[in-house]
């Protein structure tokens, strides 16, 4: 079922005039940048996920807070839908435009406009880059904890409506728990600040069920986000595994020994071998799995915890346990890791990453799973695991250039993904719904379920103008995706229990 | 004998009834939290008999529990294994279950270097407004499928649902813990906590009682000894610590009113009659005042933040916004368009 809005099963959108539109915003707001011919609109057909395309029907750029609130009511008026985009380095085709719907690009609200060590806070405009807080912060020996491996190009606004995580999550939280406050726009203009500069608000936490909401529930226009000092001392260890089980084993065990590494990463023999032909980071080539544990905070408790986890490392099997001898080393160490997306790239004319997350327990399970998909939809998938959180990244292997492959990958993709949830996970750990998860919601959640968030979005924007067709899918496409499903003539994974 | 009972059906079964009869719900633990928000008049949903732990994995750090479950069975299972709910919540009663913990939101010391309850919310079941039993969430750390209706239950009083089952983050007992006594007036301990919060402290609780700042130290040997060494001052009993969470402290033996303001961490001195006890390292100020309820609400937005008042009646939750109150009204209407949840408890149209 193509992934693109289909107002078959997606709802109606209406039908909007484009010329007339144009004129309304020209008249309503003279000096607002927008952009209407198609060769200006083609760089905005697409998000992070640059399989899926779209061109937006115009695009918007403000610099204002107010021409951001006129646009919204002009839009609300005329029954315009509105998709808002900050750096556009999503993963989940959240931002991913509409024929018939503008988008509102906040990328030029990039202004950092306080830094407060004694509060230990910053407040920031949402096209802020993530790692432009923590450089802002670092003269002050603080920085922001949640760090996306896009975090050098991904915006601050993006990352509230994605609930963005990364390699520090087990320890750090995600960016929900990072967050003080955020000042959003509602469908109609209208001004809130949900949660405070203090630690609570009255109320209800809106702050919580804004934060991941997609750009469903409003637009983000200014984040104060929680500030930490940076620990003294980082150190990462590297381990080498003969099996995949004894590494998740290791994990486990570290988990017991009563320690929580700020990073513990995982990666098996595909990602290693391409990881290590692209960066040479020193990893074994013909290790089964690596893991990486970092341990960072003062430094004697640093290196305690060390000595712990590598006794834990070796009698869990690790075959080798290295320590990154100096700085110069954990960053390569380091290196390999965050550039494994990448180096899969270099070795497959293109990849499909997935999220799914699950209790850490089930990964031999699921790994073994994922290879017999790989065998049966005869793709290869490397896989890269945040394994201190549980959140998996396998990535599909794949080439769109010959026929039906993108098709098979997507197949797979959803495949797993639904694996994830037989065990007892999420179809998203951190990279969001949008459209690319939009069916695989229906296999996560059932339909009273998904009426309910249905009823969150209506208490927002009842007449759902703010990113349609993203993060809930209609009970119609999942009766349709459901039906897909019968059509093979059983549930997939069916010796799963399902709870 | 295991007491542990699934009665989430009877309890559905009430809630059914309530919503064909049109009547409301008092939904109700262990009755510990009831001097927050404002009385409910209506029939008790007691959620006492719905519980158990249902899943409890120290190595995968989640606990899955039913929301009767007693708080203190929930402790005392993690105490075995060495773990620990990070938040530190207040029971402030003898039989303070996990639902109401949940839907009370309140967090202990800790809750500024750990976080607060809805932070370690990683999934939940609730009954609804329209009579389904749904489940949000789940038992993985990172869930960002959907809205997260199970945060937003956190601190909601029952007033968009009713919690039956809750998984929450658990995580290890940090290996060294030391309490510390320094004696200083107000003024400098809030300096010293400014300055010290802009370091990577062991610190994990700081309380200012009028003549003394009072520090808890966790963390691993070497940075516990260090801090120490550092900070100077004499070693407390540990147990200052769950005296101030559970309000045992002399400070609140006062026969004033209790108000809780929640302001910005760096707020400074609060300029307010009666008697102030600093907790959550500047960031909340537990107030015994008879000064008027409107005086006290105007410091605390002066400030940045909010008061609540820790008696059951109209003054008790701190007034929200028009703009943001209609959100409130919006999403009650949708999540119970019928209002039988635990109606006018937090506000009296809500």
């Amino acid at each position: 079922m193509n992934i693109l809005y289909d107002e078959r099963v997606d709802g109606a959108l209406p039908a909007v005039d484009q010329p007339a539109l144009l004129q309304a915003l020209r008249d309503a707001l003279p000096d607002l940048e927008i952009l209407h011919r198609a060769e200006d609109l083609k760089p905005y057909e697409c998000d992070g996920l640059s399989a899926y395309r779209t061109v937006p029907l115009l695009v918007v750029l403000p610099e204002r807070l107010e021409q951001v609130q006129t646009l919204l009511r002009l839009c609300h008026l005329r029954g315009v839908p509105v998709v808002a985009r900050g750096a556009g380095t999503g993963l989940s085709g959240g931002a991913l435009p509409l024929a018939k719907g503008i988008l509102l690009v906040m990328a030029r609200f990039n202004r950092i406009l306080e830094v407060n060590p004694q509060g230990r806070f910053a407040r920031v405009q949402p096209g802020v880059r993530n790692l432009a807080i923590s450089q802002a912060a670092a003269p002050h020996g603080l920085y922001y904890a949640p760090d996306p491996s896009s975090q050098i190009a991904c915006s601050i606004g993006g990352n509230v409506a994605e609930n963005a995580g990364g390699v520090h999550c087990l320890k750090y939280g995600l960016t929900v728990h990072n967050l003080l406050k955020v000042e959003i726009l509602t469908v109609e203009g209208e001004r809130l600040t949900l949660g405070s500069d203090a630690l609570d608000s009255q109320g209800f936490d809106l702050l919580a069920l804004f934060t991941g909401s997609e750009g469903m529930l409003g637009i983000v226009t200014e984040v104060t986000v929680k500030l930490l000092p940076k620990p003294q001392v980082a150190r990462v260890l590297l381990a080498s595994f003969d099996s995949v089980e004894d590494a998740g084993r290791a994990v486990a065990e570290i988990i017991a020994a009563g320690i929580i590494p700020g990073g513990l990463e995982m990666m098996d023999n595909l990602a290693i071998r391409a990881a290590e032909d692209f960066i040479h980071a020193g990893y074994p080539v013909d290790a089964a799995a690596i893991l990486l544990c970092e341990l960072d905070g003062v430094e004697a408790d640093v290196q305690d915890d060390c000595e712990r986890v590598a006794d834990v490392l070796k009698q869990a099997g690790a075959r080798e346990v290295r320590l990154a001898c100096d700085e110069a080393e954990r960053v390569r160490f380091w290196a390999g890791r965050k550039n494994a997306f990448p180096a899969v790239g270099r070795i497959s004319p293109d990849y499909y990453c997935m999220d799914g997350t699950i209790p850490r327990r089930e990964l031999p399970r699921v790994l073994k799973g994922i290879s017999e998909l790989s065998e049966e939809y005869g793709l290869r998938v490397a896989n890269v695991f945040h394994a201190g959180d549980g959140n998996m990244h396998p990535l599909i292997l794949f080439d769109a250039n010959l026929p039906g492959e993108l098709e098979r990958a997507e197949a797979i993709g959803g495949r797993i993904l639904e694996l994830c949830v037989a065990v007892g996970g999420s179809i998203t750990g951190e990279h969001g719904v949008g459209r690319e998860k939009i069916n695989q919601m229906c296999a996560q959640f059932n339909s009273d379920e998904i009426t309910l968030f249905h009823a969150v979005k209506a208490a927002f924007d009842p007449q759902g103008l703010l990113n349609p067709g993203k993060n809930i899918p209609t009970l119609h496409r999942c009766a349709e995706f459901g039906a897909l499903h019968v059509h093979h003539g059983q549930l997939p994974f069916p010796e799963l229990e399902r709870f | 004998m295991s007491m542990d009972r699934d009665m989430s059906p009877d309890l559905l079964e009430q809630v059914n009834q309530a919503l064909n009869q049109g009547t409301p719900l008092r939904i109700q633990g262990g009755n510990s939290k009831v001097m927050l928000g404002r009385p409910v008049a209506g029939e008790i949903l007691d959620t006492r008999n719905h519980r158990g732990i249902v899943s409890y994995d120290p190595t995968e750090l989640v606990l899955t529990a039913r929301a009767g479950t007693p708080l203190l069975e929930i402790e005392a299972a993690l105490h075995e294994a060495g773990q620990m709910l990070p938040c530190e919540p207040p029971h402030l009663g003898a039989g303070a279950t996990l639902g109401g913990m949940v839907a009370a939101g309140l967090s202990g010391p800790r809750r500024p270097w750990a976080g607060s309850v809805r932070d370690y919310v990683l999934g939940t079941r609730v009954i609804t407004g329209h009579g389904k039993l749904l489940r949000f969430g789940g038992e993985v750390m990172k869930n960002v499928a959907g809205y997260d209706v199970s945060r937003l239950m956190a601190g909601s009083f029952g007033c968009l649902g009713v919690l039956t089952e809750v998984s929450l983050k658990v995580l290890p007992r940090p290996r060294q813990c030391l309490s510390l006594r320094l004696p200083m007036d107000r003024h400098q301990a809030l300096a010293e906590l400014a300055e010290w919060g802009q370091q990577p402290l062991p610190i994990s609780a700081a309380c200012h009682d009028g003549e003394a700042l009072h520090l808890r130290l966790e963390g691993g040997e070497g940075s516990v000894q260090s801090a120490r060494q550092r900070l100077g001052g004499e070693v407390l009993d540990s147990r200052f610590w769950s005296d101030l969470r559970e309000q045992r402290l002399a400070f609140f033996c006062d026969p004033a009113p209790l108000w809780r303001l929640s302001v910005p961490t760096a707020s400074g001195e609060l300029d307010l009659p009666g008697q102030q006890l600093i907790d959550w390292g500047g960031a909340q100020r537990w107030l015994k005042s008879a000064a008027p309820v409107q005086l006290i609400r105007e410091q605390a937005a002066k400030a940045g933040g909010h008061a609540t008042l820790y008696a059951p009646g109209d003054d008790s939750s701190a007034p929200l916004p028009a703009a943001l109150m209609r959100y409130h009204l919006a999403l009650k209407q949708q999540l119970d368009p019928q209002g039988v949840f635990n109606p006018g408890r937090l506000y009296p149209d809500l």
